[in-house]
């Protein structure tokens, strides 16, 4: 049986009750809204990109704001804190690494280092349902990076 | 339970109500036995769908093992018979809605198909541009969209019904909505969010005082509330079978006859015709005009089985069950600190919707499935109802005949853990 407790970490709780980075950042030159259809999941992501001459640089800032439950919200939280300072390309890589993570393809004693303090989330494998929680706010992420201009969905 | 009456008195005498025994009921539901996560399963999800009593899905079995065949077409005996079970089963729906002829009761796939069917057939012919169509705050998105796409094709402009804060229709500002424009008014018999029951003959009475037609959705209704369409005097009626323990997949639409004779086919095929030529196609009469194509024969067969199940335990007898459930599931709910109940009508059937302070429904709902506990969380297909009430979510009990005393305290219990879970 999933065990609530390797969901509900105490981690993504602290999270989830007090996000990191949850306000509208201004300047932003990126921003993308997420949608979660099933349950009303709703945020905001905010970027500030380094773009000089044409050329897209590194992630200088980053922010987000909504609601949502407390695997979407501290999922949304972490992803804040552990993109500053990446470019576009290492995003979309975290965003692919954590959302293998998520769906259960990592291998069960793999060490990814890459993913840090995001490897809480690795109790959601176990509870499908919430995967789309989990992975809303990246969605969001890259739909901002992308600048698309309608809102991300989690339906694929 | 096992043994159901061919003929039925259509209520039960009140005497039989200290008779109900839920225990002996819940062994009619198999699924009812099993266990999730390794905790009984504690079923609170019934306005979304019922499970379906041993008669119904002995009927499906026996539809398919003794009688298939199609239906209004062969003339060899399992044809005949399948004919008689399928038309058997329009009958007894047409006594469990007390409709006048069996020919108004048109089998669709569900309340949504049938609301479709009018806004598509009835809507297109009657409402034009500049019209009015009003529907209430209340309603499903399966009583919204319909009419939002008629409003697109036609030109029309939807009004809504506002609410007050317990959930119930505020009644004088549907009276300033109604007006020479109002071309169709679409109704909820009751909420499914909230539970809340609307006072529906009154709301027809309004509505027909200026000619205007009311279509119903009685989705929710049908399992609790007894139906006699003649006496609320709606227009049209919709409603599923697998919110009243029958199958997915099937439901009713009633409507009044010179409506239904008026309005054009739904869709074209097999079985809505009487003759066919390439220059001109002659439609069937009522209700086949309305069936093109081979239905779901062993979904309306179960249908009347569970229609058959539900008489037979006595709709007086299940309402005063669930009314007693409501009492003390509000009761019992309302003294948890931090959890507010949204949707506190006077007239309610039993659905507890509620919000934890700081704590998202779907966590709630992670929560209590660990625990056994099926409920619904999310914006039940309501979002302008949420947006009413200013949640994005809430959760959702919804008990059905088969539940007890216990699983509301099972529930209880559940929302103390997702309390120690979220501390």
């Amino acid at each position: 049986m999933a065990d609530l407790r390797e969901l509900y970490q105490e981690v993504i709780l602290e999270h989830s009750k007090t996000p990191r980075n949850f306000r509208e950042l201004k300047p932003a030159n990126r921003k993308a809204e997420g949608y979660n259809p099933l349950c009303g999941d709703h945020f905001t992501v905010f970027l500030d990109v380094e773009d000089s001459n044409g050329k897209e640089g590194r992630i200088r800032d980053i922010a987000f704001q909504g609601s949502g439950c407390a695997i979407s919200k501290a999922s949304a939280s972490m992803m804040t804190q552990s993109l500053k300072g990446k470019s576009r390309a290492e995003a979309e890589k975290l965003f692919d690494t954590f959302h293998k993570l998520v769906t259960g393809q990592l291998p069960a004693n793999g060490n990814q280092a890459e993913l840090g303090k995001l490897s809480v989330f690795a109790g959601v494998s176990e509870f499908p349902m919430r995967v789309k929680c989990a992975t809303l706010a990246w969605h969001t992420l890259r739909a901002a990076l992308e600048r698309q201009p309608e809102p991300a969905t989690t339906e694929e | 339970m096992n043994a159901v009456p061919n003929t039925y008195p259509l209520i039960e005498s009140s005497a039989k109500l200290g008779d109900y025994d839920v225990f002996k009921i819940r062994e009619d539901f198999p699924i009812l036995g099993q266990k999730v996560h390794g905790k009984p399963l504690v079923y609170l999800d019934n306005a979304a769908t019922t499970q379906k009593p041993r008669t119904v899905i002995d009927a499906l079995t026996h539809y398919y093992t003794t009688e298939n065949a199609n239906i209004h077409r062969g003339v060899h005996a399992l044809s005949e018979l399948a004919t008689e079970s399928y038309e058997r089963a329009r009958r007894k729906i047409q006594r469990f809605i007390h409709a006048p002829d069996p020919s108004q009761v048109i089998f669709v796939r569900g309340t949504t198909e049938g609301i479709n069917l009018v806004a598509q057939t009835y809507g297109r012919t009657h409402i034009q541009s500049g019209d009015e169509i009003i529907i209430s705050m209340l309603e499903h998105h399966s009583n919204i969209v319909p009419w939002q796409i008629l409003s697109e094709q036609v030109g029309a402009r939807l009004r809504v019904i506002p609410i007050n804060d317990s959930g119930e229709l505020l009644l004088d500002e549907f009276e300033k909505l109604l007006g020479p424009k109002t071309k169709i008014v679409g109704i909820a018999h009751v909420s499914n969010a909230l539970g809340t029951i609307l006072p529906l003959r009154k709301i027809i009475e309004m509505a027909h005082r200026r000619n205007v037609p009311v279509v119903v959705d009685g989705a929710q209704a049908a399992p609790h509330v007894p139906i006699d369409v003649q006496a609320l005097d709606c227009d049209f009626y919709a409603f599923s079978a697998h919110k009243m323990y029958g199958p997915t997949g099937i439901g009713a639409l009633y409507g009044k006859r010179e409506l239904l004779d008026a309005m054009p086919p739904y869709h074209g095929g097999g079985d809505m015709i009487s003759s066919v030529t390439f220059e001109k196609t002659l439609y069937n009469k009522l209700p086949y005009k309305f069936e093109a194509g081979t239905p779901d024969i062993s979904g309306v067969i179960g249908f009347g089985a569970a229609v058959d199940y539900v008489t037979a335990t006595g709709l007086d007898r299940i309402a005063a069950h669930e009314e007693e459930l409501l009492a003390y599931a509000t009761q019992a709910l309302s003294a948890i600190p931090e959890l507010r109940l949204i949707g506190t009508a006077k007239s309610k059937a039993a659905v507890v919707s509620f919000v934890l302070d700081s704590i998202h429904a779907h966590d709630v709902g992670t929560v209590l499935d660990q625990e056994g506990i099926a409920i619904r969380t999310g914006h039940h297909c309501a979002q302008p109802l949420m947006n009413r009430f200013g949640v994005e979510a809430t959760a959702r009990a919804s008990f059905a005949l088969y539940n007890t005393r216990e699983e509301v305290d099972a529930l209880v219990q559940g929302i103390q853990k997702v309390r120690e879970v979220f501390a």
